[in-house]
């Protein structure tokens, strides 16, 4: 894999090292709200990044890279809802040199409160090292600095790094944008769709697929490890559950047996999978060692259960169970005990995920239209986020600040993949070549 | 254009159907863009009536009501006008004894993805079920569920999702 060239260093560019220090105070005021989410943007410069000399690299010359990376880091702060980017034509051409010293003067001319300013140089080995620099344009300092180096392929991973440093330092939270989301993609006539598992970037960028479309394929869900997928396939007419090897490209059926399998996900110690099994109509939750083994029964209701989802200690499962007539979220124990309802409201509730910070769980609220909610996980403070025609299957960013979903404008019959802040009001149509569904997001890229 | 295609398939569908359809809903599906559903009987012209091999896929849907039975939302109880369909399969599977099925669950748009998957599975063994009560033998028929991942209808309308949700008994050749 391509990931064994990245160096992993998040590594300090050191000169000159008399900028390091900043000011606490100086910087305050350009903290960015994001608790009441009905602040307005922050205006962000992020000018083209130069380079010492141009030189051709595998993903073409620097200087042009160096464009192409203010772009990325651009295009994530903008689609966070959070930063309003400047134009490109009100950024001025920034010298190699002006990096680590920008001309404040003219950018306190711009609106912009912050200015994102970098290089980017090709080493001797090969690799590329991008250098990212935060500024205050207001108090006029620096507020933080990373410096990253990267094989040429993965200069897009810099550019997210360097996003997820700015998105960190502005807003308290903590970085998604290095990361991937693995989906069904979905074309053809609805009575015979062609499905096929897709990975790509989390801004859709570097995307393949990893199915042939050979058969029907659902779920996809990644394991902690990001190399692992878990997915339920109808690959000779036995829909179950099936493991798919990121590094390999190999698929192994995991629950064997007649019974349809469905619905897994990994525990977050990467140990076990939960899923759903149905036999002779009746669906419960049960688990299964990641590398085969007896699944142990973890519900057992005349009801269907279905549609786990672990805390982020694995002490816990949200799911969703008809027991009491229609679909509502419930919480157990990881071992099938304690069982009880947490959701109670008009309409019915479905796939519960739990967020990476434990503090919420989203689920789809079925009532006139299918909408994307969040709720804690006693089921106090439910709060729609969306309100389409049918936005469903929740999965949460990294950093529990953004959930991905599938919608289904009316009358279009093809979903796409959306997010949703968590202020419910920034919403972004994340790019894919054909229909997609059932999107998971991955943690945070290592 | 879309609407003369579209008539052309309802006639096709008609006379393919023609009287055994006593469950068809009211409105039948828009055109299918091209290759006809994978996962459903083929609305060809019936073969004439000399050409049919006793116990074969033809036979069977030539002799039944209907090889498909349909169910209300969220629902998976088999109402008498099913039974009637049910009844008409369990009479031709009970004279070819060695022919095995397969009963497809399905699901309308109108549900999310895993508990459609459950819910295919409760449809598709409501039908078994009842094949089995009346006598036909549990080995020869197995199940399995779409969801709603291969509906025949394919509008976003009430209409399309009644003929969606439905239980298909498939001859196995």
């Amino acid at each position: 894999m391509p990931t064994r060239l990245w160096t992993r260093i998040a590594r300090l560019i050191l000169a000159p090292l008399a900028l390091l220090l900043f000011h606490q105070a100086a910087f305050a005021q350009v903290e960015v709200n994001v608790v009441g989410g009905a602040s307005a943007p922050t205006p962000i410069a992020v000018p083209a990044m130069p380079t010492d000399t141009p030189v051709n690299t595998a993903a073409g010359p620097t200087d042009q890279l160096g464009r192409q990376l203010a772009q990325v880091i651009s295009d994530d702060l903008k689609n966070s809802g959070l930063f309003r980017p400047l134009s490109p034509d009100v950024l001025r051409p920034v010298s190699f040199q002006q990096v680590s010293a920008p001309t404040f003067d003219y950018w306190s001319t711009t609106g912009a409160q912050a200015l994102v300013q970098g290089f980017v140089k090709a080493n001797s080995d090969g690799t590329l090292t991008v250098g990212c620099y935060l500024y205050d344009v207001f108090a006029q300092n620096e507020l933080q600095r990373q410096g990253f180096v990267v094989s040429p392929g993965e200069w897009r991973r810099a550019a997210h790094k360097c996003a997820d440093m700015v998105y960190t330092r502005m807003t308290g939270d903590g970085p998604y944008f290095d990361s991937r989301i693995v989906y069904v993609s979905e074309t053809g006539p609805k009575t015979h769709r062609i499905k096929r598992l897709a990975i790509m970037d989390q801004d859709g960028a570097n995307h393949r697929f990893l199915t042939n479309g050979q058969s029907i394929v659902l779920t996809p869900r990644f394991a902690p490890n990001q190399q692992t997928i878990v997915y339920m396939s109808y690959a000779n007419k036995q829909p179950s559950i099936h493991v798919y090897n990121l590094g390999s490209g190999h698929s192994r059926e995991l629950v064997s047996g007649r019974h349809l399998t469905f619905g897994p996900v990994v525990s977050p110690d990467g140990r076990w999978v939960l899923f759903s099994m149905a036999i002779g109509g009746n669906t419960d939750l049960y688990r299964i060692p990641i590398g085969g083994g007896t699944p142990q029964r973890l519900t057992n209701s005349p009801g269907i259960d279905t549609g786990g989802s672990y805390s982020p200690d694995g002490s816990r499962i949200a799911f969703e169970s008809d027991r009491s007539g229609t679909q509502q979220v419930y919480i157990m124990n990881a071992d099938g005990s304690n069982q009880h309802r947490i959701s109670f409201g008009s309409g019915r509730y479905g796939t519960p995920a739990w967020s990476p910070r434990g503090d919420l769980i989203a689920y789809t609220h079925i009532g006139a239209n299918f909408r994307i909610g969040v709720m804690k996980p006693d089921g106090s403070g439910q709060r729609l986020l969306t309100d389409s025609w049918q936005d469903e299957g929740p999965s949460w960013a990294p950093n529990g600040r953004v959930i991905v979903f599938q919608r289904t404008p009316r009358g279009s019959g093809l979903p796409q993949i959306w997010t949703v802040d968590l202020t419910g009001q920034y919403e972004h149509h994340i790019p894919t070549p054909l229909g997609g569904s059932d999107p998971d997001w991955g943690p945070l890229r290592k | 254009m879309p609407r003369m295609t579209s008539r052309l398939i309802i006639a096709a569908a008609l006379v393919a159907t023609a009287g055994c359809a006593k469950k068809r809903p009211d409105v039948l599906p828009p055109a299918p863009p091209s290759t006809p559903p994978a996962a459903t009987p083929t609305p060809t012209p019936p073969p004439p009536q000399t050409g049919v091999v006793p116990g074969s896929k033809a036979d069977f849907e030539q002799s039944v009501v209907s090889d498909t039975i349909h169910f209300d939302t969220d629902a998976y109880n088999v109402d008498p006008q099913s039974q009637q369909i049910l009844d008409s399969q369990a009479t031709w599977l009970k004279k070819y004894p060695n022919v095995h099925i397969t009963v497809e669950g399905h699901c309308d748009e109108r549900g999310t993805r895993e508990y459609n998957l459950a819910l295919g599975d409760r449809r598709a063994n409501a039908a078994a079920n009842y094949l089995i009560a009346q006598g036909v033998d549990s080995s020869r028929i197995t199940t399995i569920s779409y969801g709603k991942e291969r509906p025949i209808a394919l509008g976003d309308t009430p209409q399309d999702w009644a003929q969606n949700r439905r239980a298909v008994t498939v001859v196995l050749n």
